[in-house]
């Protein structure tokens, strides 16, 4: 049974663990990182550490030897809001994270991207940053060291959600459409403005002050052995203590819904939000985890009077919107799959028109050009295959 | 708005995110913060700064929800229509307020008092539904409650 | 070097190569739309998807790269059904009324559906247009409804010419390709150059059609009409009647346009070696200016033939409108000895006379209409059409180009020297001035085997040259030794290059030659479709055998320019050759 427990929102002194690193050789804190295995907590669950070396590999190859260091917190997954609260509530693990992060990949200039739609928190996180500049966390000569200096900027984003994607992200950042580019090559060897750039989520940058106190091995002993420490989920929707809540990797869906107290008549779980994959009550005893099903976070509990044909409008209506209109399959695609499943509201649906849609969505996960269309159809595949009826008779 | 001001705005803008194409961002942002909206003068300062041509600047700016290329209401409400707050009956309070206005979503009131738009996942997802004035935040609303709140935005 | 396979075949293949430039090398057909060679690659169109062992998703083989081992499938289920989607996708999205569409024949996207076997969409097709077409400008029509979103119009404008007009606006399901504020293309800074028309794969794009009112004005009772046809058109007109690219047709053209019905053909050839004359007489006149009176001439002249640049200047860099070149460009000079001096010998009025031209530019239609290019209310140019608006009045005649009997233009306005040919390509402007400029000067040929003046041909996008003068000519003794430095550049995006420099005052050679398109005129957006580098190196070559094949290779030994300035203008740069041959600019700005 994976327990429940509190990393991310505990207490920490901020500046322990930067301290601590900057004792360290870089080396030494990539191999503490890579060790703990520590995968990005944003849903794709790239190992951090191998993302680490990669960039400082390419940064020392580079000439002018700079690179940049961003922390993605354009939390824009429907139903996460933990990025938001780690922000609010721990700050300093965050900014120490990607201190330590650059101090690792030898970057000096860096970001934070928030999104558009938490402008309300800019005068909040613009005020906790300074207090860490001012304690010397953050600028010139860190923690009293002789020339390590690292900075960043705080950047919002403007009412995109395709800019969480990486490489559209930084786009984003070098004021152009936020478009996702072609991989490869990677951030970590082509990033912002050309230079090794390491792209690291809110959540998973909010981990590394506590490994670098508390060792690799420490961190390796919570969750499972594929997917080692804890996982923030975001819980939303039909149950009595929605809410953020932190569990070991292994935690199943049924657990987490005792814990949240959904009333024992959930029909169904979104798991990772719009892109993520719908289970059903077949599906409660399985572990969320990277082997298991993987997700960003987000948690949508739906009990049995919701209608999923809403739930799969709902999302297909944003995808419409959300795509950054680019590439054939995602664009076109995304707009095609409201036009078949408004069909089924019309009374016009039928096997044919599911049939039709799948074979939509294999062209958009094989063909898309990034990850936000390769994902588009993951909910619609396992809604589809789960409530076929609820759809056909919508 | 005077050419004067609105330069020595841009400037402002650019003494804090800095002159390259990477700041254009941030002060398409600040400009929409001072002036509202970001029309075809500001685009054309923006350009001529940023040795762009009227059309770069326009499409990036298109691109962002969150930027309006159109003169827009002096409140601007955003409703969440993601799916959680959707749950946590959304529509309601997306109908009481077109009905308090007039207007519907993405309406300009006639007085330019109020714009009613949407907005995606505003992180409230757990005190659904939610919706943003300008850069307020409120969460938990009922229809009533958001009626009340929009009518002390005068 | 990589060893990779594809389709379980063993290739090796230089690192850094894409998959579609192995399938490229080795005759492997794989299908695009968005890549272009003239274009950075986008990625976008994913229609070149390919499968990679050990990849879930397919991959784009325009945009990935090789790596050693790879194993690359471009054929199988996986990969055609999903090109077949896509397909699909962008057809239903797209406005089809192909028999009634210009590129009807030549439209990339009816190739892909013919190809991938459509027979039916599962999508709601586009059947009306719900985007009016934009028909604001005397030179484009663009229609919304047909556009698939490829960019390469954005990339061309962008890119290549350095003007950003288009660019794709909103996203989603709304993302269309456009301008700022949705304007018009009449009120948008645009140079007409013709590049977005030239890498359009389907209709979306198209020139405005001057085919009907030419067909109308030949049928008019009463009225003279002459045609004119620029250096490029011989060199690429072949391609539309399937000669392979680099054909040379002038003979079969002008049969074709006698037949046609034009009472007189001639060519603007015999206009570009009078331009010759004029320009390099200004450009001689600025030189001593500098050099012995020390004036400002405003040096660095540039060449003026070329409209897109024109304008591309008037909207970018107004204030260096007074280092282009006063003379009008070929058409519009002969547009103006048409009417004036052709006109006095043949005893007719000018408002009896049609000047119709073909040229490779659609640019050349704005310069048509400008009001300033005519006198007493008439246009020295009535109608400009491109080549490949010729090419459809060849077929609508029903002539076979192929079967027809060479023959000459008329005299005396067609006669031409090889240094007029050459006009159609990058660096052939500033090589046709030279071999007249330094016989002027100095009263020898031009010191380079065969009057080629190699170190100024090639496409590279900014060449640079500089001849030491000496054994001058007496009344050129202010020039003996001076250093003449010349610079080309085609392309507007590396024109800009260039007069950002000028302007910074990095940069200053004394003459200039800027031409619009890349490749210059020969690879110009009027030109016959698709355009590649490999076809404006076809043409090149066509167009430096043309000129090896004149007689006279010299502007200033046209025997009937010559006969020109002694019977009518009197000298170059006179007062009526100002009054006739050259003109003003309109500072515009860019914003």
């Amino acid at each position: 049974m994976a327990r429940k427990i509190d990393v991310v929102f505990s207490e920490l002194e901020p500046g322990l663990a930067l301290r601590k690193a900057l004792g360290m050789g870089q080396d030494e804190i990539i191999k503490i990182v890579t060790d703990s295995n520590l995968r990005g907590r944003g849903g794709a669950g790239f190992p951090t550490g191998l993302k680490w070396k990669f960039a400082r590999a390419n940064m020392l190859a580079r000439p002018g030897n700079d690179a940049c260091f961003i922390c993605n917190a354009d939390e824009g997954e429907p139903g996460t809001f933990k990025d938001k609260k780690i922000l609010e509530q721990r700050t300093a693990k965050v900014v120490e994270g990607m201190v330590i992060g650059a101090r690792a990949v030898g970057a000096t200039r860096g970001f934070l991207y928030l999104r558009g739609e938490y402008d309300y928190m800019r005068p909040l996180i613009t005020q906790k940053i300074e207090e860490l500049r001012n304690l010397g966390l953050l600028g010139d000569n860190i923690c009293d060291s002789k020339g390590f200096c690292f900075d960043f900027e705080l950047r919002l984003g403007s009412g995109a959600y395709v800019c969480g994607e990486e490489t559209a992200l930084m786009e984003s950042l070098e004021g152009r459409r936020g478009e996702p580019r072609n991989k490869p090559p990677f951030p970590v060897e082509h990033g912002f403005l050309g230079m090794p750039t390491v792209v690291n989520n809110v959540e998973t940058l909010a981990f590394i002050p506590h490994i670098i106190l508390n060792g690799s091995d420490w961190f390796r002993q919570i969750g499972t052995a594929v997917s080692t420490g804890s996982k923030l989920f975001s819980v939303s929707g039909d149950c009595a203590k929605p809410g953020i809540y932190e569990f070991e990797y292994g935690v199943t869906i049924r657990q987490l819904l005792r814990e949240v107290e959904a009333d024992g008549d959930t029909k169904a779980v979104q798991i990772g939000g719009a892109s993520g994959f719908c289970a059903s009550a077949d599906d409660f005893d399985k572990h969320l985890a990277f082997e298991g099903i993987p997700t960003g976070g987000s948690i949508i509990i739906l009990n049995k009077s919701r209608s999923m044909f809403k739930m799969l409008k709902n999302f297909v209506m944003f995808f419409q919107e959300e795509s950054c209109g680019q590439c054939t399959p995602c664009r076109a695609g995304c707009s095609r799959m409201p036009e078949g499943i408004l069909k089924f509201e019309a009374g016009n649906g039928n096997s044919r028109t599911i049939t039709d849609l799948l074979e939509l969505a294999d062209t958009m996960s094989l063909a898309s050009k990034c990850g936000f269309g390769q994902s588009v159809p993951n909910s619609f595949r396992t809604i589809v295959s789960k409530f076929r009826d609820e759809i056909l008779s919508a | 708005m005077l050419r004067e001001s609105l330069l020595m705005k841009i400037e402002e803008l650019e003494r804090k995110h800095g002159d390259g194409r990477e700041a254009l961002l941030p002060v398409l942002q600040g400009l929409q913060r001072e002036y509202g909206f970001i029309g075809e003068e500001v685009v054309n300062e923006v350009a001529r700064k940023f040795s762009l041509s009227q059309t770069e600047v326009f499409s990036v700016a298109s691109f962002y929800h969150f930027l309006n290329l159109q003169k827009r209401g002096r409140f601007v409400i955003r409703i969440c229509r993601t799916i959680s707050c959707d749950l946590k009956d959304k529509d309601k309070v997306q109908r009481a307020l077109e009905a308090e206005l007039g207007i519907k979503l993405g309406e300009t009131t006639s007085d330019g008092r109020y714009s009613l738009d949407y907005a995606n996942c505003m992180g409230m997802c757990d005190q659904g539904p939610s919706m943003m004035v300008n850069e307020d935040l409120y969460a938990g609303l009922t229809p009533s409650k958001a009626v009340d709140i929009v009518r002390g935005y005068r | 070097m990589l060893h990779v396979t594809i389709n379980g075949i063993d290739h090796e293949a230089p690192e850094g190569m894409t998959i579609l430039e192995l399938c490229r090398r080795e005759g492997i057909h794989v299908p695009t739309l968005c890549d272009h060679p003239d274009l950075r690659t986008k990625g976008i169109c994913r229609i070149c998807v390919v499968e990679v062992k050990g990849s879930k998703t397919l991959q784009a083989s325009c945009s990935t790269p090789l790596v050693e081992g790879m194993e690359v499938m471009t054929t199988g289920d996986k990969v055609r059904r999903t090109r077949k989607t896509v397909v699909e996708l962008l057809l239903a999205n797209h406005y089809t009324d192909c028999t009634v569409c210009p590129k009807n024949l030549s439209c990339e996207l009816q190739s892909l559906a013919n190809e991938y076997g459509l027979t039916e969409l599962r999508w709601k097709e586009r059947r009306e247009r719900i985007i009016p077409r934009d028909l604001s400008s005397p030179v484009f029509v663009r229609d919304n409804n047909k556009c698939i979103l490829c960019q390469r119009c954005i990339r061309a404008c962008q890119d290549l010419q350095g003007v950003g007009a288009l660019a794709n606006l909103w996203k989603g399901d709304r993302t269309i390709i456009g301008s700022a504020f949705n304007k018009p293309i009449s009120e948008i800074v645009c140079i007409n150059c013709g590049q977005c028309v030239a890498h359009c794969p389907t209709g979306a794009l198209h020139e405005r059609y001057s085919v009907e009112e030419v067909w109308k004005a030949i049928d008019e009772p009463g009225k003279v009409v002459a045609i004119q046809t620029a250096p490029a058109i011989r060199a690429a007109l072949g391609e539309e009647f399937g000669y392979p690219p680099g054909t040379r047709v002038t003979g079969k053209m002008v049969t074709a346009l006698r037949m046609m019905g034009f009472d007189y053909v001639f060519d603007t050839q015999f206009t570009a070696d009078l331009t010759i004359l004029e320009e390099a007489h200004e450009l001689l006149a600025r030189l001593k200016g500098a050099l012995v009176e020390g004036k400002s001439t405003n040096l660095p002249m540039t060449t003026s033939c070329s409209p897109g640049w024109i304008k591309f200047q008037e909207h970018f860099f107004p204030e260096l409108l007074p280092n282009v070149s006063t003379c009008k460009s070929p058409q519009q000079m002969f547009g103006a000895l048409l009417k004036t001096y052709w006109a006095d010998r043949m005893k007719l009025k000018a408002q009896d006379i049609y000047c119709a031209s073909v040229m490779p530019c659609t640019a050349k239609k704005f310069e048509a209409g400008r009001p300033e290019m005519g006198r007493d209310g008439i246009q020295d140019v009535d109608f400009a059409l491109t080549t490949r608006e010729l090419a459809a009045m060849i077929k609508q005649a029903g002539i076979d180009l192929k079967s027809l009997p060479d023959s000459e233009f008329d005299s005396p306005l067609g006669e031409s020297t090889g240094a007029a040919t050459i006009f159609a390509a990058t660096g052939g402007v500033m090589e046709a001035a030279l071999r007249s400029a330094w016989e002027i000067i100095t009263g020898r040929e031009v010191p380079f085997e065969h009057l080629d003046i190699t170190p100024l041909r090639g496409f590279e996008g900014v060449r640079e040259a500089a001849l030491t003068i000496t054994g001058v000519k007496p009344e050129f003794s202010w020039l003996e030794g001076v250093t003449l430095k010349v610079l080309i550049a085609h392309g507007t995006a590396n024109a800009k290059t260039v007069m950002e420099a000028v302007k910074a005052g990095t940069l200053a050679p004394h003459f200039i030659e800027i031409m619009t398109c890349p490749g210059g005129c020969l690879g110009g957006g009027g030109q016959p479709l698709p355009i590649t580098p490999e076809k404006r190196e076809a043409r090149a070559r066509a167009i430096y055998a043309e000129d090896s094949g004149f007689k006279i290779r010299k502007s200033h030994e046209n025997a009937a320019v010559m006969k020109l300035y002694a019977d009518f203008l009197g000298a170059p740069n006179s007062h009526k050759a100002h009054e006739l041959l050259h003109t003003k600019y309109t500072p515009r700005g860019r914003y």
